[in-house]
């Protein structure tokens, strides 16, 4: 593709800003709030809220056509940590996509897995990328694993008024801490609340079942392969309990998506390994029935 | 009553001028150097943490010289502007032509208006997809744009530099090891005291790198390309 014809001119009010910085701070986030607030989440949604929704009026209106993406879950290893996701994305009883990925890769030692409503999930996912990166080459230096972690967490909670209209937007964040020499595990309240988990840690709808299988098979400084195959065998028992999460689906082989996070930086798992994994646990699972 | 003097705009326009010339030619020297794989850089800059060359966007470099306050705050504003464009529209849609475009009317802008011109000089790479694809240009202190090929170079006694690089130079990009050799033997000749590897910050628009293309390279890395 010739990359010259592909360029879209800016009006002249977006060269002056050429000038100078617009904004003195380092955040993405907080440049757009100062000259495009209307690609915010965060300013788009806040002037509609008036009375927050309850969960019935949710499953009623409108929100049965929003399309909501399920469950995610991350497991740390003896030299990292593992993040993983379903492919199943619903709209209300109907299936909306089968093969939507919900695991991102933020920067290069960090990734995010989202559980919500899917629009203004994947619209986080790309802001915060971005805001790595944009922190990363106006300050010479990246973000430390910390100060990602909590950047998120104000990401999470300028999206509050887009909860008040039951449109929930929920990370799990996962990095590798150069310092301490190991992976991390964050999650997230509706509120912006960030908490550290140890070990392990599965969100979404499904993500109470996946936990569950976890907790019963998890042991601490796992081998990558095995921690791998705990993290299939989790989604594998949600998508068996919880309608929205999908499970290994074989006639179209679409399996889950993983990402491998440690000292090297993220890598994705691979699929032929992945493929080959569910097509054995699926022969165990037969047996057991 | 006193009347203010009246200084024909020409007169003006050369006072300015010449004045951002004699700030820019304090400055050290940088060098962009088209090679089989991309884009070389080399500056004349003993710091090792205050950068002269950054990167900008996926496949686009920015370098300045001259007064540092200036030009980092253009550095600054290209990213703002790049990352706003990319997330707006497409990671591909962002594109060194527009940028230099943007640069261009910024310092001309400010040039004709203001009093005190900005003394620098702003040199914006891009690497291409193939070899011949690479785009450079330099942006003068009055807004003026050149779109150069194989060599750029912008700072102090540029012209001797170019001059230097072109000496022995063949039309054809040739790989990293030749291409830093040949920068780092340009900076000698017109340099009068020695020139150290230590001295010298030295990034790369890889192609071959996926995703991001820009990478600073240590002083290790280029002792033993260089070995």
């Amino acid at each position: 593709m010739d990359h010259r014809s592909s360029s879209v001119s800016l009006s002249l009010d977006e060269m002056k800003l050429l000038q100078s910085p617009h904004s003195q701070s380092s955040s993405f986030f907080d440049y757009l709030l100062q000259t495009r607030p209307e690609l915010t989440p965060a300013a788009r949604w806040g002037g509609m809220v008036t009375t927050p929704f309850s969960a019935e009026d949710a499953q009623r209106g409108y929100l049965a056509s929003v399309t909501h993406g399920t469950t995610v879950l991350a497991i740390k290893y003896d030299r990292g940590v593992v993040i993983a996701g379903d492919r199943r994305a619903t709209e209300g009883y109907q299936l909306a996509a089968r093969t939507m990925e919900k695991v991102f890769k933020t920067d290069s030692h960090s990734a995010m897995a989202i559980a919500g409503a899917a629009g203004p999930c994947l619209e986080m996912a790309k802001l915060f990328s971005v805001e790595l990166e944009h922190y990363e080459k106006l300050d010479g230096v990246p973000l430390t694993c910390e100060g990602k972690a909590n950047r998120l967490g104000q990401m999470v909670k300028a999206n509050l008024p887009m909860v008040m209209q039951g449109l929930v937007v929920i990370p799990l964040f996962v990095g590798f801490d150069a310092k301490l020499g190991e992976g991390r595990i964050f999650k997230y309240d509706v509120t912006g609340g960030r908490y550290e988990e140890t070990d392990y840690h599965a969100i979404g709808s499904g993500g109470k079942d996946a936990k569950v299988t976890i907790k019963e098979r998890y042991r601490r400084q796992l081998p990558e392969e095995e921690a791998i195959r705990l993290a299939l065998q989790a989604l594998f028992s949600a998508a068996e309990e919880d309608v929205g999460t999908g499970g290994p689906d074989t006639f179209r082989r679409i399996f889950p998506t993983m990402k491998l996070i440690d000292v090297d930086g993220v890598r994705d798992a691979d699929e032929s390994r992945i493929a080959s994994l569910c097509d054995e646990l699926a022969r165990v699972r037969a047996k057991q029935d | 009553m006193s009347l203010p003097y009246y200084v024909s705009p020409e007169q003006l326009m050369q006072d300015k001028a010449e004045y951002a010339k004699k700030g820019i030619a304090k400055g050290r020297s940088i060098i962009a150097m088209e090679y089989q794989d991309g884009v070389l850089f080399v500056a004349d800059n003993p710091s090792t943490s205050l950068f002269k060359v950054s990167e900008i966007y996926d496949n686009i470099a920015f370098s300045g010289a001259g007064k540092y306050s200036e030009f980092e705050n253009l550095r600054k504003a290209g990213i703002q502007h790049a990352d706003l464009k990319g997330f707006m529209y497409s990671r591909e849609d962002v594109t060194a032509r527009s940028l230099a475009n943007g640069y261009s009317q910024t310092l001309g802008t400010i040039f004709s208006q203001e009093l005190k011109p900005f003394e620098v000089e702003i040199l914006l790479a891009q690497v291409g997809a193939n070899p011949g694809e690479n785009e450079l240009y330099r942006i003068a202190f009055d807004g003026t744009i050149f779109h150069e090929r194989v060599f750029v170079v912008i700072g102090g006694r540029s012209e001797a530099l170019l001059a230097a690089l072109q000496k022995g130079a063949g039309d054809q990009p040739v790989g990293l090891k030749p291409a830093l050799k040949h920068c780092v033997g340009a900076l000698k000749t017109v340099s009068e005291q020695d020139v150290a590897l230590d001295g010298l910050e030295i990034a790369l628009l890889d192609r071959t790198r996926p995703g991001r293309k820009f990478r600073r390279l240590s002083q290790d890395e280029c002792s033993s390309i260089l070995s």
